[in-house]
């Protein structure tokens, strides 16, 4: 709003914000802390509830802060082998399968990134394609199965192992190095894997971590290449684990039956439910405020070339 | 005579230029080698994984039968076709597909740019910047986690909402087993988790305006409004094209985990899209032709609708996707 206080031609003149403009502008904040209370509120609330007792959710005297703190909830979740387990497998698949997402990536980036290779805009074609049409939830399915992955935790890894969305968004950030490098290189002997590996990438940590991100985030909230996969309790992965409970625990509330839960005869508390999903946002959260601007940086770029 | 010349001489100069473009593709190859090897596991896998798949679409031409595979299952000619139009849930499943769609473009679409309308004006940076990480951050949960927590907070007997309508004096309402209030409810759940992302976009489109039309304006009398509706706006129709466009081309494909998590058995009869409907139908039932044959006809009415929107968009004067 600062527009005017600087011109070029011309003295600096202090514009006088009208009646409308100071009005618009607290409607405006207003408005916006609004929205972004409502957009977290369901969280606080589910927090909240995760740390009060049942008796008190069910009395609804819990809004934003936990009534009744226990953590008897947290406890049951944490100390639940099941729920570790798929905690545990989640992490596999979001760990290896991001560094083996990251080299087949890059990989597949950098050559599509050097303007003289011949023949590039094919490649690029071939895999834009892809984006456009594709087979369907069927004969993928059937694919996997012929090739023998069907409840392995490589079915969860190497179906989607490369997306040609982030490669386009790879291969743009690897072009946004100066040709002057590689030429210099050249010079001095260099080769493509030399160049890449000792040039390319560290000059593209920014970009690196990025794409890892969007990979890792993927990884971790995927939830239906498992269900479609995998029936094997063993290899649950988190988000899995989570639905079957919350089913159980939908059910509860609507139909108010107990329910078997593992095995065991339990009455899902609120406050478990509520314990379960906190879990399994926590990690997110937690690398949120360390991350979210390589996502944004990422984004950014992802939609203007993309 | 000359013809004949010329048809005789004619030949030769092709394949003259021919094995100049091999050569010179050999050279290609032998130069940069180790760069046509980094790019075969990609070839490969995008073969394997995407390509392959297409030819799965045979089966929605055939009777599957799992010990003979795709091709040597019977074929069965555009029988799954027909069976697919005369079964009763199809048109249900692809109202509902519409449906939520439409409603989630109706909804959804405008949220994100008024959103970055509104954060546009905003004059404190740090202001800016806490409200976009709080309201980014739904988009970074899985509908599992989403979904476990509207079903938390909309709970009749236990959840917040209701209890705030009760102490209202209002009755409760059963959300989540409404039809009507199921498909509200997933609209603007899908609003909530996508509508703080999606600013990223449009404030980036807003960033690359001159500024300098903004102080024109202002020296010309103009206040926020006008300056909203007269340089803003127009400055980011492109984006909105584009992304309208992205939008449109996919409105008959709805993502799996956005109905799935929301749904239940009682309102499966607006909740029961395409997807789910395939997965099952087609997985867990078997019913591997139908569904392959659905999925077909949703991927090409995909491309349709894509191609389309975007020769339309082009027609308009706007630059389209390509």
């Amino acid at each position: 709003m600062t527009a005017a206080a600087h011109t070029a031609a011309g003295p600096r003149r202090k514009v006088r914000r009208s009646f409308t403009d100071i009005s618009f502008a607290i409607f405006n904040y207003t408005l916006l802390t609004c929205f972004t209370f409502i957009c977290l509120f369901p969280f606080l609330n589910t927090v909240a509830n995760s740390f009060s007792s049942s008796h008190a959710i069910q009395a609804g005297e819990v809004v934003l802060w936990p009534v009744e703190f226990q953590l008897d909830a947290m406890r049951a979740v944490l100390l639940d082998k099941n729920i570790i387990r798929s905690f545990f497998v989640t992490v596999f698949v979001t760990v290896v399968g991001t560094a083996f997402n990251m080299v087949f990536t890059i990989i597949t980036a950098y050559p599509l990134s050097r303007r003289d290779l011949k023949g590039r805009s094919y490649f690029m074609n071939y895999m834009i394609f892809t984006m456009m049409f594709s087979g369907g939830m069927i004969p993928g399915f059937l694919l996997v199965k012929a090739l023998g992955l069907i409840n392995t935790i490589w079915a969860l890894i190497i179906p989607g192992l490369i997306s040609s969305f982030n490669v386009i968004i790879m291969k743009t950030f690897f072009q946004n190095i100066p040709d002057e490098l590689r030429e210099a290189a050249i010079v001095d002997g260099c080769g493509n894997t030399r160049f890449l590996v000792q040039v390319v990438l560290p000059l593209s940590g920014a970009s690196i971590a990025t794409i890892s991100l969007f990979y890792a985030v993927g990884h971790w909230n995927s939830y239906f290449a498992a269900v479609l996969f995998i029936d094997n309790p063993d290899l649950y992965t988190l988000q899995v684990k989570l639905r079957n409970i919350l089913l159980l625990a939908q059910m509860d509330t609507s139909l108010e039956v107990i329910q078997q839960y593992d095995g065991g005869l339990h009455v899902i508390q609120e406050s478990l439910k509520a314990a379960t999903i906190v879990f399994a946002t926590v990690p997110i959260l937690v690398v949120y405020p360390f991350l979210q601007k390589y996502f944004v940086k990422g984004a950014l770029l992802g939609s203007i070339k993309g | 005579m000359q013809a004949d010349v010329q048809a005789a001489a004619k030949p030769r100069a092709v394949s003259a230029s021919q094995q100049r473009a091999a050569k010179g593709f050999r050279k290609e190859l032998k130069k940069n080698f180790d760069l046509y090897l980094y790019l075969v596991p990609g070839f490969v896998y995008f073969f394997v994984f995407c390509y392959i798949p297409m030819f799965g679409l045979l089966i929605a031409f055939k009777d599957y039968n799992i010990f003979k595979g795709v091709f040597a299952s019977d074929w069965v000619g555009l029988q799954h076709f027909r069976d697919m139009l005369s079964l009763p849930d199809f048109y249900e499943i692809v109202r509902n597909t519409l449906m939520l769609n439409l409603l989630g473009l109706i909804v959804g679409f405008p949220a994100p740019i008024i959103l970055a309308i509104m954060l546009n004006e905003v004059g404190s940076k740090l202001f800016k910047r806490v409200s976009q990480s709080l309201l980014y951050l739904p988009h970074f949960l899985s509908w599992i986690i989403l979904g476990g927590i509207i079903y938390n907070i909309l709970s009749p007997k236990y959840g917040i909402v209701n209890e705030l309508l009760r102490s209202l004096g209002l009755g409760e309402i059963h959300f989540m087993a409404s039809p009507f209030w199921w498909v509200v409810v997933y609209t603007l759940s899908g609003v909530w988790a996508s509508a703080g992302w999606g600013t990223i976009i449009y404030l980036a489109a807003m960033s690359n305006i001159d500024p300098h039309l903004y102080e024109a304006a202002v020296i010309d009398g103009a206040g926020r409004w006008r300056k909203i509706i007269h340089i803003t706006i127009p400055g980011i129709m492109s984006t909105v094209v584009i992304l309208l466009i992205l939008n449109v081309g996919h409105m008959v494909s709805i993502g799996f985990e956005h109905p799935f998590a929301l749904m239940n058995p009682v309102v499966s009869d607006v909740a029961e899209v395409i997807s789910t409907y395939t997965y099952s139908i087609g997985l867990k039932g078997g019913e591997f032709g139908l569904t392959t044959a659905i999925g077909m006809v949703q991927s090409l009415v995909n491309l349709v609708l894509i191609l389309g929107a975007n020769y339309a968009a082009r027609k308009m004067g706007r630059e389209g996707l390509w």
